[in-house]
């Protein structure tokens, strides 16, 4: 079963006014999630509405890749907004709180901001020749 | 007045979990809690690129030792979602069956912990002795008591013949009876009441607007329970979202009680409207397309956020836990709070950092 939900796309420079305009309608923040793309972050913030899911996307580059907070506006947003800075090397700008990097200390920095690369073909084996 | 730093966990007797709380505290009042968690990050979001989409089940079920089965079966309804695979209605209410199950042996874990928080240690041995009947019962029904390993895409593993279903509704009498002697205590006791009633206050709105989710959001009187979206056998059990309004401690741990007796009865009703038919459908090609799924853990909400390409790995897989969610009313829960009710206070959001440090 599908579940209910809409996706709406908007620019990076809309996003506060969105995000306002959910918490005005009594929007609980479901999540934030980050997606590394070929080119792109791709950054969905998820809303409950009475129990159905809207969620808003912004897409940002992933060169200097940079976001304003909503945490003024959901103060519960700094651990998602911390995340995707330690994971993805998102910079969220004006977070309300700051971990500076130290949320999750993982082995290999920003581990999730890298792009899988295509795997390689496979190479017939060499088959030893017997005389 | 002075401040002093005390710090909190990860190793503390009421929270052996990978969490660690810098409590700035005047005298005996906490002013302030500065969380440090992913001490143990474990990047099992990121070997979706290592792991196929079908193998991937096992990972997610691995997510958490105790809500193990309700992490693959959301999983694996948020593969079948873009995949648009019809799972037959016999595996829907199997896993409703498995689901309510690990709802109770969650409640009743936490149940104990808090028991042995507030030092009732007899309470404590009652709580985790009915949580081993029902364990055996997940042993019986699935062949596992942490890792069930019965839920795939396209259905489940295992049923449970006529013999199992009889054998478990039998268990379940004596368990439902166990747990109303247990919950009695918890929910009358005068030490109980003194300990929880009135600690950690939280509005409906503030629960709303710190994210809450689970028995902490519906103890502030927010009927909110992903059960009633419907998915799986729910939308043909009669259900409603177990609610108190007090919003503090005591009202999180009635939540609970009440959870376990709605549990038995959920799975009392799938049992006895069990259709006949087959587990599984096979499932052929791979996912292309995004969903957002969520289900009811035992703690709350849980978000998976997927995303394919339509090849066998997938592009994103993301887990929002109910206790990252729960984390930010709980250092609201603390400024303000006295030193000695900290553990309290910690252990009534039931913090499964496991979960979090996916």
């Amino acid at each position: 079963m599908r579940p209910e939900q809409t996706l709406e796309v908007i620019a990076v420079a809309a996003l506060l006014e969105s995000v306002r305009a959910m918490q005005a309608r009594g929007a609980r923040l479901v999540q934030i999630c980050a997606t590394a793309l070929p080119g792109q972050f791709e950054l969905t913030y998820s809303f409950d509405l009475e129990n159905r899911l809207a969620s808003l996307r912004v897409e940002i580059p992933r060169e200097h890749p940079r976001v304003p907070s909503i945490g003024s506006i959901y103060g519960c947003a700094f651990l998602y907004e911390n995340e995707m800075h330690d994971l993805f090397n998102i910079q969220v700008e004006g977070m309300t709180v700051d971990f500076h990097g130290n949320l999750y200390n993982t082995t290999v920095k920003f581990a999730f901001g890298e792009v899988k690369a295509p795997a390689p073909k496979p190479q017939p084996a060499l088959v030893p020749q017997r005389d | 007045m002075a401040r002093t730093i005390i710090p909190f966990g990860p190793q503390h007797p009421v929270l052996p979990e990978p969490i660690h709380l810098d409590l700035v505290v005047e005298d005996e009042k906490v002013v302030e809690a500065r969380p440090s968690i992913g001490f143990v990050h474990r990047g099992l979001e990121k070997l979706v690129e290592k792991k196929d989409f079908i193998e991937f089940v096992y990972v997610a079920e691995r997510i958490c030792g105790i809500c193990s089965f309700i992490h693959g079966q959301t999983y694996c309804q948020a593969v079948e979602a873009i995949m648009d695979i019809p799972v037959p209605p016999r595996a829907h209410y199997l896993r409703t069956v498995w689901g309510e199950l690990s709802r109770i042996h969650s409640h009743l874990l936490w149940l104990g912990l808090m028991a042995d928080g507030m030092g009732f240690e007899s309470l404590f041995m009652h709580s985790w002795r009915v949580r081993e009947r029902v364990l055996n019962v997940i042993e019986a029904t699935t062949g596992g008591r942490v890792i069930f390993g019965s839920c795939k895409i396209g259905g489940v593993r295992r049923d449970m013949d006529a013999g199992a279903i009889k054998d478990t509704l039998a268990e379940l009498e004596t368990i439902e009876r166990d747990l109303l002697q247990v919950t009695r205590v918890f929910l009358n006791d005068s030490s109980v009441k003194r300990r929880l009633c009135g600690v950690g206050v939280l509005s409906p709105q503030q629960a709303h607007d710190l994210g809450c989710v689970g028995p902490v959001l519906r103890a502030s009187g927010v009927a909110r329970d992903m059960r009633t979206l419907g998915y799986a056998a729910y939308q043909e059990l009669e259900m409603a979202p177990v609610t108190r309004t007090e919003g503090d401690s005591f009202a999180r741990c009635a939540v609970r009680c009440d959870e376990l007796l709605q549990s038995i009865s959920l799975i009392r009703q799938a049992l006895g409207k069990i259709p006949a038919g087959d587990i599984a459908v096979k499932v052929t090609g791979n996912p292309k397309g995004e969903v957002i799924m969520r289900t009811e853990q035992p703690r709350g909400e849980v978000v998976y956020c997927l995303k394919a390409n339509g090849s066998k790995n997938l592009q994103r897989f993301r887990v929002r836990t109910p206790t990252f969610a729960n984390l930010p009313a709980m250092l609201k829960l603390l400024q303000g709070c006295e030193l000695a009710d900290v553990p309290v206070l910690v252990l009534t959001i039931d913090p499964c950092i496991s979960c979090t440090e996916r």
